[in-house]
């Protein structure tokens, strides 16, 4: 780029967008027993592209009936999966990693044309990710003993797991690798915008001769995941999504004996202090809430700023927010796709709006206009921000940041803390001591030092208070998956 | 004949020893039927007075070093030692046990104390971990505490339950409301006495002596209780709790055990007792020189 190019003005995107050669079928079936069979509801849902809203395909909507069906294949299908040798189990979870990076290419271009995500985050993010929970939990398989002191270890049985549509292919990953590795079998159901990488999933679970049953994936909305949580012969229920949807998942297994992961929502804070380096603090903002569209259960929504920077970094994020791409997300330069869907729009919109009824001060800082088709909203930021706004209460999932100032470590703890969410926070200062002792005093499940947005399948993740329970990744995310028995004196 | 002078046993909540706020007392009648003493009826007041001395205690404790934590757990066992003979009596006013049984009851209890007592600067080492990141970062996982823990103790046995109930959620630095048995009051209500004399914060120990059926719901459903840890519980108890729980996404577990294993520490304290009180907090930093 030529010296002194002034950011403001449009630049002109790649000529050369990723291929799109991946197949789609017209219509995607019912995962069950080893087998793609037709929904007995008779019933098919339409999936999308929300960057031009033309339909990728038919998805099949499973009723009680089709979950009742996947939900026994899971069943039969435990006994001989959990008495394989850990090892020979392990090796199904390796193939299915390989595979995965095989197949990455393919994988990332379908998870953006039917999520909305930019290439370049399910490229570099998602897939690689996905394929790491899969190779890393295949090693735990015969381990497991060693991950528990003093207890012998069985798998929990049938597991019904509940996924969103923020990071299609990578939260199937997180709910069934860990659940494989420690033998149990599951029933996995995506959610109804984003079906598509893990239908194509279950093609590699038959490219490696994953015995049938042992995964079942049933597609559909919101009565599909009730039929699974309430199925008698489902033993654990994983469900990633909305504080609400969990709450309501705890109430109805009240006395079930049926064990709860739950990783839920997020307002989670991130506090850049005078000391901090604050380049890369800028970028820890703008990676914080803009990586996927802000569609981030643990994205920093609320951005607290030590009072005497609060100018310059307003001014350094203007700056860096005029130079995010917005646009097509099967372009390698795009740095923020599509809003997921219509309705997650219309609630991103929504907030803006209250925001601004509310005496905040609205900022976006693009001059690109945004395509003409699909679901697109502007990477924003709202000053004049006060705690009991709704914006800077409430998760959006959305694109849009609360800036916010304090002037002691101990406001800043505070506030971040004035919550009921605690699933993540950021601190940024150059100062080793500040840091640790900050990090301790935040709640919340995961703390980022001078970074945001990391992760990596060792590393355990999940939340505190009304952010749920349970952790997925890590030694730590095997245990929602085992039973532990017998004390060995 | 003197008469002996016979109190009625009260609260501890806050550090201190109210009588409930409800007025309310009830006999407790030894097992030939004569009247022993009074005990006072927690009401749900007592409980939300109790959380609130609890939660007032929660930063405190939790962020003394964990060698403190340990040494003052280690002071309570040592002040149950020194009145063994008391609760030995206290166990056999309601309950069947001989003196025998009864000692070997307090025993146990105070041994199970030293286990906790010892498990708080170690239980990191065992649950938490440094985690191999596929990158230029320095990431670990570490236990924390999750703040006010209810307690729901068993019937029987009345003081050691109740000791291997409280100690894995103050070990891990969380402060407790407890519930004591009904059946067999004394213990339980002699127990504050013990914390009181033990360096123990002000409302790191709550001990409440009142009904299930009339708490148990406040227990389930008070806010500001981030984890129910319960013993003795019917399928519509766990219901009930499960259904409270649900509306603050309160933690909840459930100590099973059968009546022997109440003297299998390794049933009662070992790491998988405590892991129930702890949230797991993974730090991420760059590593890095440029």
């Amino acid at each position: 780029m030529a010296e002194g190019t002034n950011t403001q003005s449009p630049w002109d995107y790649s000529d050369a967008p990723d291929s799109t050669h991946v197949d789609i079928a017209k219509k995607y079936q019912l995962y069950i027993g080893g087998k793609f069979v037709s929904p007995k509801s008779r019933s098919w849902f339409a999936t999308t592209n929300p960057a031009n809203e033309q339909k990728l395909a038919d998805i099949a909507s499973a009723g009680k009936a089709d979950v009742n069906i996947a939900v026994l294949a899971a069943k039969r299908a435990l006994p001989s999966w959990s008495k394989l040798s850990g090892c020979e189990r392990g090796k199904y979870l390796f193939a299915i990693a390989r595979r995965i990076q095989e197949r990455a290419r393919e994988f990332a271009i379908l998870e953006t044309m039917d999520g909305g995500k930019p290439i370049k985050e399910s490229r570099d993010v998602d897939i690689p990710l996905a394929a790491q929970h899969f190779f890393y939990h295949a090693g735990w398989a015969d381990k497991l003993e060693y991950a528990f002191p003093g207890r012998a270890v069985k798998p929990v049985g049938v597991c019904g797991q509940i996924i969103p549509w923020n990071f299609p292919l990578l939260m199937a990953a997180w709910k069934l690798a860990p659940a494989l590795a420690c033998g149990n079998t599951c029933v996995l159901k995506p959610a109804e915008t984003t079906s598509l990488t893990a239908l194509r999933l279950a093609e590699v679970f038959e490219e490696v001769g994953l015995p049938p049953g042992v995964v079942n994936i049933v597609t559909g909305a919101g009565e599909t995941g009730a039929a699974i949580v309430n199925h008698p012969n489902i033993q654990k229920v994983a469900f990633t999504g909305s504080t609400e949807v969990g709450k309501l998942i705890m109430s109805q297994t009240a006395g079930s004996g049926k064990s709860l992961t739950l990783e839920l929502g997020g307002k989670s804070a991130n506090i850049i202090f005078a000391d901090a380096a604050i380049d890369q603090a800028i970028e820890g903002i703008v990676s914080g809430i803009y990586f996927n569209q802000g569609h981030v259960c643990c994205a920093g929504s609320r951005l607290f700023v030590e009072e005497p920077i609060l100018d310059t970094v307003i001014r350094k994020l203007k700056h860096r927010l005029k130079s995010l791409r917005v646009g097509d997300p099967l372009d390698k330069n795009t740095d923020v796709g599509a809003i997921n869907s219509k309705a997650q729009l219309k609630t991103i919109q929504h907030y803006i709006d209250v925001g601004e009824d509310e005496g905040a001060t609205y900022h976006s800082c693009q001059t690109e206009r945004l395509p003409s088709k699909g679901h697109w909203c502007h990477p924003c930021f709202f000053t004049d921000v006060q705690p009991s706004h709704t914006i800077a209460r409430e998760e959006i999932f959305g694109p849009v940041l609360s800036v916010m100032s304090f002037r002691t470590p101990e406001e800043a703890l505070m506030r971040a803390n004035n919550t009921p969410y605690g699933l993540a926070a950021g601190v940024w200062t150059e100062k080793g001591a500040k840091i640790f002792d900050i990090a301790r005093q935040l709640d919340a499940g995961v703390i980022w030092c001078n970074t945001y947005n990391k992760f990596d399948a060792s590393s355990p993740f999940g939340g505190v208070k009304e952010s749920g329970f349970g952790r997925e990744g890590g030694m730590q995310g095997l245990r929602p998956y085992v039973k532990l028995q017998g004390a060995m004196s | 004949m003197r008469r002996t002078v016979a109190k009625t046993y009260k609260l501890y909540i806050g550090g201190k020893f109210p009588r409930t706020e409800s007025g309310r007392s009830t006999i407790v009648k030894n097992k030939r039927g004569e009247i022993e003493a009074h005990i006072c009826q927690a009401s749900r007041k007592d409980v939300r007075d109790a959380v609130e001395a609890a939660s007032k205690a929660t930063s405190q404790w939790a962020s003394i070093t964990a060698y403190l934590r340990g040494q003052i757990l280690y002071r309570m066992a040592e002040m149950l030692e020194g009145r063994r003979e008391e609760f030995v009596s206290a166990i056999q006013v309601t309950g069947n046990a001989t003196a025998a049984q009864a000692r070997k009851e307090v025993d146990a209890a105070t041994d199970c104390l030293v286990r906790f007592a010892g498990w708080t600067d170690k239980i990191s080492h065992i649950l938490g971990s440094s985690n191999p990141v596929a990158g230029p970062y320095y990431n670990f996982t570490v236990p924390q505490a999750q703040g006010v823990v209810g307690v729901i103790a068993p019937q029987s046995p009345s003081l050691l339950g109740l000791i291997a109930m409280i100690g894995a959620p103050l070990a891990t630095g969380n402060t407790v409301v407890a519930l004591g048995s009904h059946l067999h009051p004394l213990p339980s209500a002699i127990l504050g006495e013990v914390c009181h004399t033990s360096d123990v914060p002000s409302g790191v120990v709550n001990i409440l002596t009142s009904t299930k059926k009339e708490l148990l719901e406040h227990f389930a459903t008070h806010r500001n209780i981030h984890s129910l840890y319960a013993s003795d519980v019917t399928k519509p108890e766990r219901t009930l709790i499960e259904e409270g729980a649900s509306d603050s996404l309160k933690r909840v577990s459930y100590l099973h055990i059968q009546k022997d294993a109440w003297y299998d520490q390794n049933q009662t304290a070992s790491p998988w007792n405590l892991e129930h009180f702890i949230e797991m907090k993974t730090i991420w930093h760059p590593s890095s020189s440029h």
